[in-house]
């Protein structure tokens, strides 16, 4: 098994909760030992809360995969990557890392604001891991890609903001681990950086290296990763191929109410996609047939259906009320044909309600989700962004000055 | 970690040992420690105006403060040997002392950004507060030879001076492993440490001579390494008479205890030290 780089066996680490005082002092330490000597030998005493932010993780990674790692807030992300770039210890099972492990968490880790650029790279560089003469053979390209090269020898508490991370990211890129930690809540600069990083990563990825990559944003993920495991409650609960995962969590992620239980008049019960492979994900581009079906208690002579199409937060994207007549009561298919749904990624949902000539139902959120897993048009990195994924082509056609009247009083 | 890349194969797991140093560990790391130790100097003399000047006027003017209300004012007996001579050869081992001490007890706090993001032997920390005090040392102590000179001192057994040497840097690694531990798991022992030192260096004969402790406390007395380590230097510098073997053997032994315990304390909190700073 040579090409395993990364093989956790019941990974767990167990945590204190956080006390209300960020550190303890001896004085509390003390008193408390003297109130109850007994809990100095006791593991666990009263008072002691422990949990596990990771219980019994175990995967397997191969050199050059790029993983992702997903979850919610507090599933343990964090806590991997921490126990695999060694700050800090599980407390059971154990992982063998094959290679250098480099993080671009530890960003500036060792600059100090006294000491000039040339003595911060070769600082910082020997704490990351590198050799010395490793930090030489580099110097030349890393005053290169950070471009400060006139201010190496001004000390560091006179460069920009922007000059300094560019500097303490120009020496982590260098240093050319065998395994890449990525958290993206540690990318949180502006959006060029956090570009930059992401094309870090690509470019150690193609290099037939390997990455983990810890990301809230799941478009990235899509882009990035080939597989994916995600985290909940500290235990791993799938690993697999990132589509299939990424639409499990995101199903799980969109916190839909329950349907009432009890049908009172008409009422829409579910969804689904016809001719899909998956009945509630949309993985194919062009026209989308969906099902909606119905329980009607009585008949309907004049009735109205309305559809909402909603994203992740809730808004309303589409809307549409639609007039029918002479439906019988029972069981009834609503097939809605589009010929494109242009989503971006992400998770979507559908509400519907109806009205039976009488009165409008309630509008119901219906489970599960919309799950649009396609590759993006646009921003294929970009989460945010918009909502529409159209196809596009855009020109640039220079024309001659009076073709464009300029009025100054509005562009000025 | 850097080793030759296909074969470097590590396993992360709780630590099985209680007491097992991985010295071709720390050997890997050398790099680092002398990086730790060029850090510490550049910094200190790079921040103050005055740079090496500093490190001489601190044990200079402070034997001019003993010599003028201890030795003038208050007629301690010195065993004739002139006074400067006599504070600056008992200071510089003290305040090499109390130096790397009160540096390696903050050197876990002042570290914690870099200990929170990557890993490194934590061990290389409190070391590199110890070795990097020694090139203050090695400055003031040409100007202890200027005055050994100066005052045409009897240099008695030179030969004790590099053993003298080496139980003050063991002790101060030994003591400050300690409170480098203890410091990052309660941040109130800082507060503590100036004190301890104070207590500890009238402890020791920094500002008197050792003969004035009665004769049958002295077993006590010799108890603390400080004070082998102080006579000892006397001994070599001003030709007194110096502490018997008995008295190395026992601070040997003592520094040895302090140093497996911190040791041992050290590496306890090196695994929590950075879920709970």
């Amino acid at each position: 098994m040579q090409d395993i780089v990364i093989q956790a066996e019941g990974l767990s680490k167990r945590y204190q909760r956080q006390r209300a005082s960020s550190y303890r002092t001896l004085r509390d330490s003390l008193a408390e030992t003297l109130r109850h000597p007994w809990h100095l030998f006791a593991r666990r005493g009263p008072g002691r809360e422990w949990f596990w932010a990771l219980r019994e993780v175990s995967f397997e990674v191969r050199a050059g995969e790029v993983l992702g790692v997903i979850g919610r807030n507090g599933a343990g992300k964090t806590t991997l990557l921490k126990i695999l770039s060694r700050i800090t210890r599980p407390t059971a099972g154990r992982v063998w890392v094959r290679g250098r492990v480099g993080s671009l968490l530890e960003i500036g880790t060792g600059f100090h604001p006294e000491l000039t650029g040339r003595e911060n790279i070769y600082l910082s560089g020997v704490l990351l891991g590198m050799k010395r003469r490793e930090v030489a053979a580099r110097f030349d390209r890393i005053v290169e890609f950070s471009g400060v090269g006139p201010f190496l020898e001004t000390p560091l508490k006179h460069f920009s903001a922007g000059m300094q991370t560019r500097l303490a990211f120009a020496v982590a890129a260098h240093l050319e681990p065998e395994i890449l930690l990525v958290d993206e809540v540690l990318a949180v600069g502006d959006l060029e950086f956090q570009q930059r990083c992401l094309g870090k990563m690509s470019e150690v990825a193609q290099g037939g290296r390997t990455v983990l990559f810890v990301s809230h944003h799941m478009n990235q993920i899509r882009h990035l990763c080939s597989r994916c495991l995600w985290l909940d409650n500290g235990q791993l609960r799938a690993d697999g191929a990132t589509q299939a995962v990424v639409a499990a969590y995101e199903s799980s992620a969109l916190n839909l109410t329950a349907p009432p239980a009890a049908p009172r008049g008409c009422e829409v019960v579910g969804w689904e996609l016809a001719d899909s492979r998956s009945p509630h994900t949309l993985d194919h581009a062009g026209p989308v047939i969906i099902r909606f079906s119905a329980w009607l208690t009585e008949p309907i002579a004049r009735g109205t259906l309305r559809l909402q199409l909603t994203d992740a937060l809730g808004r309303v994207i589409w809307h549409v009320d639609w007039r029918f007549t002479g439906l019988p009561a029972g069981p009834c298919i609503f097939s809605l044909k589009l010929a494109h749904l242009p989503l971006r990624p992400g998770p979507y949902g559908w509400r519907a309600a109806m009205f039976d000539g009488g009165r409008w139902s309630d509008t119901q959120s219906l489970t599960p989700p919309l799950v649009v897993a396609l590759p993006p048009i646009a921003f294929a990195l970009g989460e945010f962004h918009s909502v529409l994924d159209l196809p596009f082509e855009l020109e640039a056609c220079p024309v001659p000055a009076e073709a464009i009247p300029r009025d100054h009083s509005s562009c000025s | 970690m850097t080793q030759p890349r296909s074969t470097a194969v590590i396993c992360i797991a709780p630590r099985r040992l209680w007491f097992g140093l991985d010295w071709s560990e720390l050997w890997h790391y050398r790099e680092l420690l002398l990086f730790l130790v060029w850090r510490d100097l550049k910094l200190r003399y790079k921040q103050t105006v005055m740079g090496v000047t500093w490190v001489i006027l601190q044990p200079l003017l402070t034997t001019l403060v003993f010599t003028v209300f201890f030795g003038r004012l208050a007629h301690m007996p010195s065993g004739g040997v002139p006074y400067p001579l006599f504070y600056f050869a008992g200071l510089l081992p003290w305040l090499y002392f109390a130096g790397a001490v009160t540096a390696a007890t903050n050197v876990i706090v002042q570290h914690q950004h870099t200990i929170t993001k990557v890993y490194f032997p934590r061990l290389l920390l409190p070391l590199s507060s110890v070795i990097s005090g020694l090139v203050d040392f090695g400055v003031s102590f040409l100007v202890l030879l200027g005055l050994a000179i100066y005052y045409r001192a009897h240099l008695g057994s030179v030969a004790v001076l590099p053993a003298a040497l080496l139980l003050a840097v063991s002790c101060a690694f030994a003591v400050g492993l300690w409170l480098a531990a203890l410091n990052a798991l309660y941040r109130d022992v800082r507060y503590a440490t100036p004190f301890v030192l104070q207590f500890w260096m009238f402890a020791s004969p920094v500002a008197y001579p050792s003969w004035l402790v009665p004769a049958r406390w002295r077993w006590l007395y010799e108890l603390n390494p400080m004070a082998v380590v102080i006579d000892g230097f006397r001994q070599a510098l001003t030709g007194s008479a110096g502490p018997p073997v008995a008295a190395w053997a026992g601070a040997g032994a003592i520094v040895a205890i302090i140093l497996s315990g911190g040791l041992l304390y050290f590496q306890r909190m090196e695994d929590i030290v950075a879920d709970v700073i």
